[in-house]
């Protein structure tokens, strides 16, 4: 097991938004988090990656425990992640905004940019190879030097999947990568994420879409006001009568097709 | 065509006009408004680092320009320090000091740290103002020393100053321009993009902040040691928060975080602020609007705009180029 999760609870005040949940995730799988808006499944995705520190519970990752750990230590244990809104910068050309995804393996300092030193000279002409790696990977070098602001929302979306890889992670959280995106690129972006698990990553995935979700995922965990409902494979979740019942049978997400 | 206006040629051009200053000025008065420039520059570009470039807004800056005029005043005055030496302690201390109040001062963000900041600006300014023994209170120090000769050459001469201050406004700018370019700078930059953003991909944000913080001092206290040895005479008016703001406007009209807006900003606002010296404090009257509109419409202020421009026409020459070449293309193959 990538991830080892433990009675995760996190109070917001009176307001639980994750209230013990328990959570494997195998090496390579695809796991999806799916449950209605406001189910806490952004705010899971946050104690993973250390924004906030639980209020109860334990998480390991790679045989480590990262409960406590700020978030730049988590991303260098190789823990990386994207946002349900994607912020990169807007200025900047796509190439510039992925670059800097190398910086915590990278160690010049003051020094070596004043002097331009040895060892600032091949750290940024590594930077800018694994950036140019990432982009290859997304699938979008040919966009290398436009600036964020012309591109579409889905070329944003492989940016920011770009910048994440360009950490050199081991798991992946993609907080509702497919959201704004119509269905055609959804199916680019699906293979994309397939493409990360074929490369030896894993991913945590949450998702709104459900077709996506149900072709992609290895196993499924269902959230409902902060609690674990269901967990298992999309089969599984898909006959489980209480997930029917506190969520699939809703009409805000897309009917099933089995 | 092509070359002749480029960016290499307008620095040049820039260069000579700043060295042939001392020769082509009607009078004294305007080279030593000048050096001023050049001294005022250089803590701007303090300000960018941390204001421009990692994006939060400290007003210790001010403060930090005093420490640094005082520690090279009392050195030089009441100690009797080389002044190369007290320059040297003045930038330590900065660093020293910055390192603690960063350090103290970090833990709050956003508007919280602003106020934060202003605070220890007061402080600062209310300990010169107050420990008479030390700084002789509101009477200042008098007689703070040139530079002293470094062999043959010396800085009695206001020229021979002038040319000083302006090597160290270049070496300022060289500085600037090694940092914001290089990984660090783009860790600063990542930073002010979005510091949710920079902690994801693993950029420790308070370690980051404090370097950026601690240039920053040190760039305000060189400035401020520089300022006490041209003037002459400190007071601990210097340290004056009104003193802090108006370097931040010759940021911010110059163009927060551009590598040329700091001097740009201080040439524009002090010459301008030199000719209206009739209007006196109604020169704000003009100033306040000005400083409104470019925030409204040039949140880079004037470098920004200008960087637009350049960046505009180039785009539109490139795609010129590529329909003639389309054309000699569509021509050949005809
Ligand atoms: N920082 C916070 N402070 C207080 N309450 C919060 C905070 N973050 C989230 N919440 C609350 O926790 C609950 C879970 O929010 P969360 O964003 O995790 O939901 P979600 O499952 O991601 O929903 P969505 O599908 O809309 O993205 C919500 O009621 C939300 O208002
Ligand atoms: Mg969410």
């Amino acid at each position: 097991m990538v991830l080892e999760i433990g009675k995760l609870t996190k109070a917001f005040g009176g307001l639980t938004a994750v209230n013990g949940v328990d959570l494997n995730v195998k090496e390579g799988h695809i796991q999806a988090v799916i449950g209605p808006n406001g189910a806490g499944k952004s705010t899971f995705f946050n104690l993973i990656s250390g924004f906030y520190p639980p209020t109860a519970g334990i998480i390991t990752f790679d045989g480590k425990d990262i409960t406590k750990m700020p978030p730049n230590k988590i991303a260098k244990l190789g823990i990386a992640r994207t946002f349900q809104t994607t912020n990169l910068f807007e200025d900047a050309t796509v190439l510039d905004n992925v670059i800097i995804g190398n910086r915590l393996r990278t160690k010049s300092g003051l020094f070596d940019a004043i002097l331009r030193t040895k060892r600032e000279r091949t750290e940024e002409k590594e930077s800018i190879e694994k950036a140019y790696k990432a982009l290859e990977f997304v699938e979008i070098t040919d966009l290398a030097d436009e600036p964020i602001g012309s591109i579409t929302q889905e070329q944003k979306k492989r940016v920011a999947f770009a910048l994440a890889l360009a950490t050199d992670p081991k798991l992946v959280l993609l907080d509702e990568p497919a959201a704004g995106i119509n269905p055609g690129e959804t199916d680019g972006l699906a293979a994309l994420i397939k493409k990360m698990t074929d490369n030896g990553l894993t991913v945590c995935l949450i998702e709104h879409k459900m077709s996506m979700i149900m072709s992609l995922a290895d196993r499924i965990m269902v959230l409902n006001q902060g609690k674990r409902i269901a967990e298992g494979t999309p089969e599984e979740i898909q006959n489980n009568p209480v997930v029917i019942e506190a969520y699939l049978g809703s009409e805000e997400n897309e009917p099933i097709k089995v | 065509m092509k070359g002749f206006l480029t960016k290499r040629n307008g620095i040049l051009l820039v260069l000579i006009i700043a060295l042939l200053l001392p020769f082509i000025v009607p009078n004294e008065y305007v080279l030593h408004v000048m050096a001023l420039v050049c001294i005022w520059s250089i803590s701007v570009y303090g300000i960018n680092i941390f204001t421009g470039f990692t994006g939060n807004l400290s007003l210790a800056h001010i403060g930090f320009f005093a420490i640094g005029a005082y520690t090279l005043g009392i050195l030089t005055v009441k100690a009797d320090w080389n002044f190369w030496l007290a320059l040297l302690a003045a930038g330590v201390l900065s660093i020293v000091l910055g390192i603690l109040v960063g350090l103290i001062s970090l833990r709050t963000s956003g508007h919280f740290f602003t106020i934060f900041t202003m605070c220890v600006g007061y402080i600062i300014y209310l300990v010169i103002d107050k420990w008479d023994t030390l700084t002789g209170g509101v009477r200042g120090l008098i007689g703070i020393p040139n530079p002293s000769r470094i062999g043959p050459i010396t800085f009695d001469s206001l020229t021979s100053h002038y040319y000083l201050l302006l090597c160290f406004l270049i070496l300022t700018i060289f500085i600037t321009k090694r940092i914001v370019s290089s990984l660090l700078g783009r860790t600063f930059i990542a930073i002010r993009n979005s510091e949710e953003l920079a902690q994801t991909i693993g950029i420790s944000t308070k370690k980051n902040r404090l370097l950026s913080f601690v240039i920053s001092c040190f760039f305000a206290a060189f400035a401020g040691a520089l300022y006490a040895s041209f003037v002459r005479f400190i007071g601990p008016e210097v340290g004056a928060i009104f003193l802090g703001f108006e370097m931040l406007i010759y940021l911010v009209i110059g163009g927060l975080g551009t590598l040329t807006g700091p001097v740009i900003g201080t040439i524009l606002i002090v010459t301008l602020t030199q000719s209206l010296q009739f209007l006196q404090e109604y020169k704000m009257l003009i100033f306040g609007p000005i400083l409104l509109l470019i925030v409204i419409f040039y949140p880079q202020g004037i470098a920004g705009a200008i960087n637009k421009l350049t960046n505009k026409w180039k785009a539109k020459r490139t795609k010129d180029n590529k329909v003639k070449e389309q054309q000699t293309t569509i021509k050949e193959v005809g």
